[in-house]
């Protein structure tokens, strides 16, 4: 592996009600993250390109934990979002470089299809900082009711010369949707947008 | 007493390969299951309310079964526990202690009858509060290799009249353990604490 990986979390939520209503079947998320060591810690390098390797690594890695996490086969996820927090060495562009170029292509052969864009959130902090990632429908980004966020954060990482990198998977959309749009029955899947 | 109303349930599991010295031949694992239940006593003081323990038994034995599950099914892997609560604002820290007995007794009992005290931490707090948990072997309290902490939390919960159950398991020692005292290896198992 390219990636020097220090620890791997994964976080599995299950909403059962909401308001006191029965949510049924139950929502559930997964976020799946890893704690890797920041190659470019600490100086400005001008190519990224073995981060964007590193990307590649953690979009199958990744996914593979967050399916078997909740159970279910990769075709039957609904949505999905990742993003990164670089410990205070590096940069910004250090998790854009493992987040855009070739993270998606795993991440989407591992859950079929995944027309539309994959949501994403990226920021620069310390231990225990908290990523808000970005969840949309993995086929069609304008289906209304899977547009949420799933927060995860670990207390020890980022330290200051790593990365911490998640992907959220989910099987299902907001507990009890009803604010309209587009719904999933009604996607298309050509174009990733509906 | 009122029947159990749980809202979510998650559970966060890390796999820790090193923390900057040698890797580990088998990563150490973590595990915590956490439950968001509403909490029948709060905004009032109700004198009786021991009786709740007896129904949070159930919950107990589910989610020390999804521990196990969580880290691979052998509940012979398991080498060290804890537990917790965090109370919403309208309730006392007293109904925090309802997860005492229903909590620990359920971990022993699926441990096949760990010796040792299981250490605990409780407190009152608001949605995203996190609580540190603390860690010790599961059959000699002074085991110093496994004194550790699992840090949890939900960014949505407790709300004011829920409260935050949690239960932790560990694979192991720390990563690095290397600070002497009573080993693992040197338990005589008797009285819980060596």
């Amino acid at each position: 592996m390219k990636s020097r990986i220090r620890k791997i979390v994964t976080l599995v939520e299950e909403t059962r009600t909401e308001m006191g209503k029965p949510v049924s079947p139950p929502t559930r998320r997964c976020a799946a993250a890893a704690v890797i060591e920041n190659p470019f810690a600490g100086k400005y390098v001008e190519d990224l390109s073995e981060l964007m390797e590193i990307g590649e690594e953690l979009g199958a890695l990744l996914t593979e934990r967050a399916v078997a996490a909740l159970g279910i086969p990769g075709p039957s996820a609904e949505s999905y979002g990742k993003a990164a927090a670089v410990g205070e060495n590096g940069e910004l562009e250090h998790a854009a470089a493992i987040l855009h170029p070739k993270l998606g292509t795993p991440v989407r052969k591992t859950l079929g299809k995944g027309a539309a864009l994959i949501p994403s959130s990226k920021k620069r902090g310390g231990p225990g900082v908290a990523l808000d990632i970005p969840l949309g429908h993995k086929d069609a980004a304008f289906v209304r009711s899977h547009f949420d966020g799933m927060e995860i954060r670990v207390n020890d990482a980022p330290r200051a010369n790593e990365i911490l990198v998640a992907i959220a998977v989910t099987d299902s959309g907001r507990p009890l949707p009803r604010v309209g749009g587009l719904t999933k029955e009604q996607i298309k899947g050509e174009d990733g947008l509906r | 007493m009122p029947e159990v109303q749980l809202r979510k349930r998650a559970i966060v599991v890390e796999e820790i390969f090193h923390e900057g010295g040698p890797v580990a031949a088998a990563p150490q694992r973590r595990a915590a299951a956490l439950a968001v239940i509403h909490n029948p006593f709060a905004g009032k003081y109700v004198p009786e309310i021991a009786g709740f323990m007896e129904d949070l038994n159930p919950l107990g034995v589910e989610m020390a079964k999804a521990l196990v599950a969580a880290l691979g099914g052998d509940a012979k892997i398991v080498e060290g526990y804890g537990k917790g609560a965090i109370v919403g604002q309208a309730g006392e820290l007293e109904h925090g202690a309802l997860w005492h007995v229903p909590g620990g007794y359920a971990m022993r009992e699926i441990l096949g009858n760990a010796k040792a005290i299981v250490p605990s931490t409780k407190k009152v707090g608001g949605p995203g509060t996190r609580l540190d948990v603390p860690v010790t072997h599961i059959n000699a309290s002074y085991v110093r290799s496994h004194f550790d902490a699992i840090e949890v939390g939900l960014n949505d919960a407790p709300k004011a009249d829920e409260i935050l159950l949690a239960l932790v398991m560990t694979t192991g020692p720390r990563v690095h353990a290397r600070v002497g005292g009573l080993k693992a290896s040197e338990i005589k198992g008797q009285d819980g604490l060596r």
